[in-house]
């Protein structure tokens, strides 16, 4: 078998061209600048790692997700990245191993066998921050608002914040003792809001007309924030843990909206991402039109447990290259340089050299020309070039 | 917010489907413009300046629907499931358009040995059925005219929608073994069921009393 097209890239692989590339080094720099004045640290975590660290406690999804190899060193099957979240809590519970709250900031490339999400690409630039060792809602919405700000500084708008708590489901499953498949079953359910489905699924079960009342309520529970106290009122009588959940959420979203009322928030209760790591409240940035989050992120307590130390944790994360994507239309070609003679016509004219590396200096764009080419000047993006006049180096239109 | 002047989009799947969806947006107040049977427009205005309606293969609404090409649409289970359902909410059973997904082959078939040769549209609900029998098979995915494939020893059996039966005793084959339940569903547009919730919630609410 022959391979026919030998410069294609495999699906879900891209690269990235000339303008798109500038655009979205200049966002990675300004949001690791972001992130610094929030007080977080980089880190960088390595591209490949033993598995057994790099998928953590996270199990089945990331490791379906993760491409592997066998270490010629050691013999051990080691993995390609495929989210970093895991490997900063190592970072944090291991290798820091800080008292005081710890906050972190990554970006990397990871890669996917399968695209997380339908269209999505298998080589995501993930960028993300992480905050450990504070439990309150405060660090919930701290993380929140770094996650609208990276929006914003990305240029995306009319995003919708989705605010949601797998506490609610977690408490209300347990109370009625479903057991782990039956959990399974009614969380697919759920996230696909078949409430026809919910209603027979729930009415097999032999649960109690309070226990069956509670679960049913959860597909329905989205909207507004008047969502939380129909919540109250709907799960009266629901475990203490499920109550406070509902408080805590209320709590993030009145805390957010008194610091940032220009974000729009919805609530939905049976929103479930990241379930089976997740502890506590959990959001998503969503966009009119697209199907797919921008931005997901919450509150994963214990995940370091696999590294030897649980702590409080809540972080968000993103693609970078989504974002650009998503932020404006194909930027144009720069045509903003300038360009200098080639030197077999100025003899090495040291006089040239030095205004070229001065004009550089000032954060302009000087080309050379080639020697024996011909290009017209504007081809190569010049709108300027530098010609020798009264004895000096001086910069004219084209 | 501009809200008012948002659009709203609403998938339906041609045929039988269209026919039985009409009378239920007709319920809520939303009637198309254009006669769909006639017009070679693509987008069909309705009475509501907002409200557009595309109308689209079924096995395509669930893809319009998930990438947010549409806010809406309407779909039958089993063109949801073939499909996967990713992305997408689908809070209400229209009760319309029902019919059971069946294996279906010739009478006093005698048993096959070794691997079955199933020919079929739905090859993932197939693949899903028979995985859940512990039965091995071998999918054939066809388009049209399932009913030919065992008759001219194609395959061993078909999966198909079975509504009336006619069509499978017209050509001599006979309804097996019931896999589904099929009925239309409403899908939503996850995303859109949360930017645009003020648009989006209260049609899921019409519809729903418009079943009733």
């Amino acid at each position: 078998m022959t391979i026919e097209n030998p410069w294609l890239l495999p699906q879900g692989i891209e690269e990235i061209l000339p303008e798109r590339a500038l655009e979205l080094e200049s966002l990675r720099r300004q949001l690791l600048d972001l992130y610094h004045s929030w007080g977080y640290d980089l880190v960088m975590p390595p591209f490949i790692e033993f598995l057994e660290s790099l998928l953590g406690d996270l199990g089945k999804d990331l490791d379906l997700k993760t491409f592997k190899l066998t270490d010629q060193l050691s013999g051990r099957l080691m993995g390609l990245r495929a989210d970093m979240t895991p490997q900063v809590a190592r970072i944090d519970a291991h290798v820091l191993n800080r008292e005081e709250p710890t906050r972190l900031c990554y970006m990397g490339t990871v890669l996917h066998t399968r695209a997380s999400e339908f269209a999505a690409s298998r080589s995501p630039l993930q960028v993300g921050c992480e905050l450990y060792g504070h439990s309150g809602a405060q660090s919930d919405v701290e993380v929140l608002r770094l996650m609208v700000a990276t929006l914003r500084t990305a240029g995306v708008k009319d995003f919708t914040v989705d605010l949601g708590h797998v506490g609610i489901f977690r408490g209300l499953a347990k109370a009625a003792g479903l057991s782990q498949r039956d959990e399974a079953e009614l969380f697919d359910r759920l996230q696909r809001k078949s409430i026809p489905e919910i209603e027979q699924w729930l009415s097999g079960r032999g649960l109690s007309e309070e226990q069956h009342r509670h679960l049913a309520a959860l597909a329905h529970l989205n909207g507004g924030l008047s969502v939380l106290s129909q919540a109250r009122s709907q799960l009266a009588g629901a475990p203490q843990d499920v109550l406070e959940a509902i408080d805590t959420v209320a709590d993030i979203a009145e805390r957010l909206q008194a610091l940032d009322s220009e974000v729009p928030l919805h609530i939905d209760l049976a929103e479930l991402r990241g379930y089976h790591y997740k502890t506590g409240a959990v959001f998503a940035a969503y966009l009119p039109g697209s199907g797919r989050e921008v931005a997901r992120g919450g509150r994963y307590d214990g995940i370091g447990e696999a590294f030897g130390r649980a702590r409080p944790a809540t972080g968000f994360s993103t693609d970078l290259k989504a974002l650009v994507g998503v932020s404006c239309a194909a930027p144009e070609r720069s045509q903003n340089a300038i360009l200098a003679p080639a030197p077999s016509e100025t003899q090495g004219d040291r006089a040239l050299e030095a205004k070229v590396a001065e004009l550089r200096e000032a954060g302009e764009r000087v080309i050379y020309q080639l020697e024996g080419d011909e290009t017209d000047p504007l081809d190569l993006g010049c709108d300027r070039q530098l010609s020798h006049r009264d004895g000096q180096w001086a910069l004219v239109s084209l | 917010m501009t809200q008012k002047t948002q659009q709203f989009i609403i998938a339906l799947s041609k045929g039988r489907i269209l026919k039985e969806t009409l009378p239920l947006l007709a319920k809520m107040g939303i009637e198309l413009v254009d006669d769909p049977s006639s017009t070679r427009k693509l987008i069909l205005d309705t009475n509501h300046d907002h409200i557009k309606a595309v109308i689209l293969r079924a096995t395509d609404v669930p893809t319009y629907v998930q990438y947010g090409a549409a806010d809406v649409g309407v779909v039958g289970k089993d063109s949801l499931m073939e499909h996967g359902g990713e992305g997408l909410y689908e809070p209400l059973d229209l009760n319309i358009s029902r019919c059971r997904l069946m294996t279906a082959g010739k009478p006093d078939m005698p048993p096959v040995s070794g691997r079955l040769r199933v020919a079929t549209k739905y090859v993932k609900l197939a693949r899903d059925f028979y995985a859940s029998r512990g039965q091995q098979v071998e999918i054939i995915k066809l388009y049209g005219s399932m009913e030919l494939a065992p008759i001219v020893g194609l395959a061993d059996y078909i999966v198909d929608l079975v509504d009336t039966g006619n069509t499978l005793k017209a050509n001599g084959l006979v309804p097996l073994e019931h896999i589904l339940d099929i009925s239309s569903r409403l899908v939503v547009n996850k995303s859109a069921m949360k930017t645009k919730y003020d648009l989006v919630q209260p049609f899921i609410d019409e519809l729903c009393q418009a079943i009733e």
